[in-house]
């Protein structure tokens, strides 16, 4: 489990309200008071987590991604190959605000795991899915988010 | 923040919150959140490994959206829950129009709130997003 701690800056608030378009004036203003931060914003905390999986590591030669080939992931020559941890998508979040998130808290997360069950689809063939429950605490200890996530793995890739 | 004797069950709010999704606004979502899933940007890994015809937005980028919304409706800071399903994948030249429906208002524990439901559609009518939330009233 990883140890997060994120501080809530002004500049990442802008940065995340201008990626989801975003024009609250309060979000580009100078001041900090009075800032809270969008409602997904908290989901930006990945970018605190040492060992977040979704971004490359600095020095890490097994990106996912595609650099000469298609994947920088070193397939063991059977199976799904390097395609396994893509194959993953967001099914479900959930998000319940105990207290406003504002500029100048420092958060840490404690993750726990939820359920798991298995569904039958014509899109997408076998879905598992997996729920993850994470409690975001303030520097005083106080609840402020518990989020709830649903990560689902698609036996192929979703029909359009 | 709603106002208690300016709102009733059935009211609609409703806001266009992307017109001809850019890769780029893509890109910013996955530098901003810290989601650098190759699925986001790199069209080489998601066609050839993932098996999709291109890149699409991460649902977080939609829910961002779509949040969004809801805050210009209810204001900052009056969220009690917010929580979506993603129903179909966004993709890059999606428009979404993203609408909240007052379903209850209630008292609890002392407080007003208003109970509310979400669906975000993309410009050929189908539903990207459905969702319910729960906001202080004033």
């Amino acid at each position: 489990m990883s140890k997060i701690k994120m501080p809530v800056e002004k500049s990442h608030i802008m940065m995340f309200a201008r990626s989801i378009g975003d024009a609250n004036p309060k979000y580009y203003e100078e001041k900090d008071e009075d800032v809270i931060a969008p409602p997904t914003f908290i989901q930006s905390s990945a970018q605190y987590d040492p060992d977040y999986f979704l971004r490359p590591k600095i020095g890490g030669d097994n990106w996912f991604g595609s650099g000469k080939e298609a994947t920088g992931m070193k397939s063991s020559g059977s199976g799904s190959g390097g395609g396994g941890a893509a194959m993953g998508l967001h099914a479900e979040q959930h998000y319940e605000y105990h207290q406003p998130l504002k500029v100048g808290d420092v958060i840490s997360a404690e993750v726990k795991p939820g359920k798991t069950w298995e569904k039958e689809s014509k899109r997408a063939g076998k879905l598992k899915f997996s729920e993850s429950v994470t409690e975001y605490r303030n520097q005083e200890g106080e609840l402020i988010i518990t989020a709830t996530s649903v990560g689902v793995v698609t036996e192929k890739p979703v029909e359009n | 923040m709603l106002k208690k004797n300016e709102i009733k069950v059935g009211d609609t709010y409703s806001e266009k919150i992307v017109e001809d999704l850019k890769r780029t606004q893509i890109v910013q979502y996955a530098g901003a959140s810290g989601d650098y899933n190759p699925l986001h940007s790199d069209d080489k890994f998601t066609k050839e490994i993932a098996g999709y015809p291109g890149v699409f937005a991460h649902g977080m980028l939609s829910m961002g959206m779509t949040g969004k919304m809801l805050t210009n409706f209810v204001g900052d800071g009056t969220l009690k829950k917010f929580g979506v399903r993603f129903t179909n994948q966004v993709w890059p030249g999606d428009s979404l129009e993203s609408t909240a429906t007052i379903i209850d208002i209630k008292e609890e524990d002392g407080e007003t709130l208003a109970e509310i439901v979400i669906e975000t559609k993309n410009q050929d009518g189908a539903t990207v997003i459905t969702g319910s939330a729960i906001a202080k009233v004033g």
